[in-house]
């Protein structure tokens, strides 16, 4: 397996930017997500690494290569494709073997690599069947096999769950961290489901509007958004967030003022910050009595193990408070008092979106 | 219309299950439709098939009896391995079956390679290009028959002109129709609808344009590919004009022309003739019955999809 590493890429259609100045190295043997809503430019990052796609600008290294100039084909790389891309006219066993056939393996090998392939995969038993006689799962499956069997030195993945049932992606999901680890392998996997870049991932990169907004684990950019957008967009239920303007007292919001915690306050103040906009995640809020924030229940959701507790401010902004099932339900419609755990907020520049308190 | 229809239209009272009304009273309707369609069917087919019929029976009977009987009660068989052996009809079928040979191949060949090229590749002027492909559907075969005569005459291909070999001669006849724009066109269709990431995926696993094309795009337009190669055997066997003009040797002419030949050589022994037209449209008939399902979807394609 190799490292893969981009270095200031940009891909234009036109007048359209769809990757603009994307730096960003894979390590070897690495599982990383490329994670974004869709048409932030993810899939055609992917594509210019697979060689499906020219770069305008930037250098595209696998390995220790250089490969701008190089054919999909020469740069030993395997893509798994979200609609799987099986050769419909051709039994599982000839799909899987398609890639051996071109690379002029010999035919006593070939059956071998299959087999061994197929194995991995538990598709042994489907070997002569065609893929329209599968299930997604299956299908699925080979897609995985044909990549592998190759042996390349990284994978790219493009959003291959997306078309499974929500079950057989959970179990799928599992399936794919315990291959990746087996395989020791190099794996750039693009989704826009925040729940696969989380669990999958060694590192989280997102995107949007074809820009990198931070990378990093999954764990650090959820605890530590680098901006606004990224804050919003990890995170279910998403992060709450209120817009002020910044005092002495701390985040003024209509009449009412947020303290904020010092580190905060003292960094929004030396990067000459004026209106600020503050971020809460669902699970950092409490209700109580002695709360700041004046908050009426419009609809509580059960979800088993948690509640969703969906408020209405008093400017009608609204606020989810995550609270585990164990806690008293409030019923809907009752005023309540919210208050935040300082040590959990997050503070961003209103006009940049940026992260001000480090 | 639905089941639920019919019952309110024939006026079934309320408490009638609309599957019991459809038992007693759609049913009856339904079977009528179809029996008035059937007759319609059995008139039609009548229609078309009585000159055959009695081109079968001419062929049967003696000259002096011709037109006048419904059914061979002596039947002249003799009339068929006269006109096989004395009036060629056996060499004009093989003709027939070699340049119809090279034109399927031909248009299957270079429809293929068009069609890939207009549904998977990007060049300037693709869809001008594609238009003026389109173009040439319009354009009558009569009206470049001059222009082609003496492009083919002037390259030797015409027998007798020149002297040269058969295999020259062949070519002259099949030589215009073996690019064909509607085959494109078809062919185009069919590969539109092979998933993009398939060439993704073959360009992946090592396949270029070609290779991609041979084992991915064609096997899964095989339908299409057979549809067409059907509708070209039918118009290139069927051909009158060109290969008229393009023969002079008449151990080199197709079976059309031949049973022309065979009208004007056998003025008395008409049953022969009738035999030997009966003997070159078996071959149609025969690809027509193995084949019915490619026809339709050939003449039909154009029109669903385009």
């Amino acid at each position: 397996m190799s490292r893969v590493a981009l270095e200031g890429v940009t891909r234009k259609f036109g007048d359209v930017t769809a990757v603009d100045n994307l730096t960003l190295e894979i390590k070897d043997e690495e599982f990383l997500v490329l994670l974004g809503p869709s048409g932030c430019g993810k899939s055609t990052a992917l594509r210019m690494i697979a060689g499906l796609e020219d770069p305008t600008e930037g250098t595209i290294q696998i390995g220790d290569r250089v490969v701008n100039d190089v054919e999909p084909k020469d740069r030993d790389i395997a893509m798994v494709f979200q609609s799987y891309a099986l050769y419909p006219h051709m039994t599982v066993e000839r799909n899987i073997e398609f890639p051996l056939k071109s690379r002029n393996v010999p035919k006593e090998d070939r059956a071998g690599q299959v087999l061994e392939a197929a194995r991995m995969l538990d598709l042994e038993p489907f070997l002569k069947r065609k893929p329209a006689e599968l299930s997604g799962g299956q299908r699925q499956r080979v897609a995985l096999a044909r990549a592998i069997v190759r042996r390349p030195q990284a994978f790219l993945m493009d959003e291959p769950l997306s078309n499974l049932d929500a079950k057989l992606r959970v179990q799928t999901r599992a399936e794919l961290i315990e291959l990746q680890r087996r395989l020791l392998a190099t794996v750039i996997y693009v989704t826009h489901d925040q729940v696969e870049a989380m669990t999958m991932g060694h590192r989280i990169a997102i995107m949007e509007k074809g820009v990198l907004q931070q990378v990093g684990a999954p764990s650090d950019v959820y605890a530590k958004p680098a901006n606004l957008f990224v804050a919003r967009f990890i995170g279910n239920p998403p992060m709450n967030t209120v817009e002020g303007d910044l005092t002495d007292g701390g985040l003024r919001v209509h009449e009412l003022t947020i303290p904020l915690p010092d580190a905060a306050a003292g960094a929004a103040r030396q990067a000459g910050v004026r209106r600020a906009v503050l971020g809460i995640r669902p699970e950092h809020l409490s209700i109580g009595t002695d709360g700041l924030i004046a908050a009426t229940v419009t609809v509580v959701e059960a979800l088993g193990h948690e509640r969703h507790v969906i408020c209405r401010l008093e400017d009608d902004q609204m606020i989810i408070v995550r609270q585990p099932s164990s806690d008293p339900s409030p019923s809907e419609g009752e005023t309540l008092r919210l208050s935040a755990d300082p040590e959990h907020v997050h503070l961003f520049d209103a006009t940049s979106g940026q992260r001000v308190d480090g | 219309m639905s089941t639920t229809d019919g019952v309110l239209a024939a006026g079934v009272p309320e408490f009638t299950t609309p599957a019991a009304a459809t038992a007693t009273i759609a049913a009856p309707k339904h079977r009528w439709g179809v029996f008035w369609r059937y007759l319609l069917l059995s008139v039609v087919a009548l229609i078309v098939l009585f000159p055959i019929y009695m081109t079968v029976v001419n062929s049967l009977v003696e000259t002096d009896e011709f037109s006048k009987k419904f059914f061979p009660t002596d039947p002249q068989w003799h009339t068929y391995s006269d006109a096989w052996t004395n009036g060629h009809v056996g060499n004009y079928l093989k003709n027939s079956f070699i340049v119809t040979f090279i034109i399927v191949i031909g248009q299957l060949i270079t429809a293929t390679l068009a069609a890939y090229a207009f549904a998977f590749l990007d060049f300037p002027f693709k869809r001008t290009l594609f238009i003026v492909f389109l173009a040439t559907l319009m354009i009558p075969f009569e009206i470049t028959i001059i222009t082609n005569l003496q492009t083919v005459s002037e390259s030797g291909w015409i027998n007798d002109v020149f002297g040269v070999t058969l295999y020259d001669t062949y070519a002259g006849l099949a030589i215009p129709f073996l690019a064909t724009g509607f085959g494109a066109f078809l062919l185009r269709q069919a590969f539109l609808g092979v998933p993009r990431d398939l060439q993704d995926a073959a360009s992946l696993d090592g396949y270029g344009h070609l290779r991609f094309m041979a084992r991915v795009v064609v096997p899964l337009a095989r339908p299409t590919l057979a549809a067409l190669a059907v509708f070209s055997f039918l118009s290139a066997w069927n051909q009158y004009l060109w290969p008229l003009l393009v023969t002079r040797d008449d151990r080199l002419r197709t079976v059309q022309i031949g049973l022309k030949q065979l009208r004007n050589t056998n003025l008395q022994d008409f049953n022969v003739t009738f035999a030997g037209a009966i003997l070159a449209i078996i071959p149609l008939a025969v690809l027509l019955l193995v084949f019915q399902k490619q026809l339709v979807r050939g003449l039909t394609a154009g029109a669903v999809k385009g």
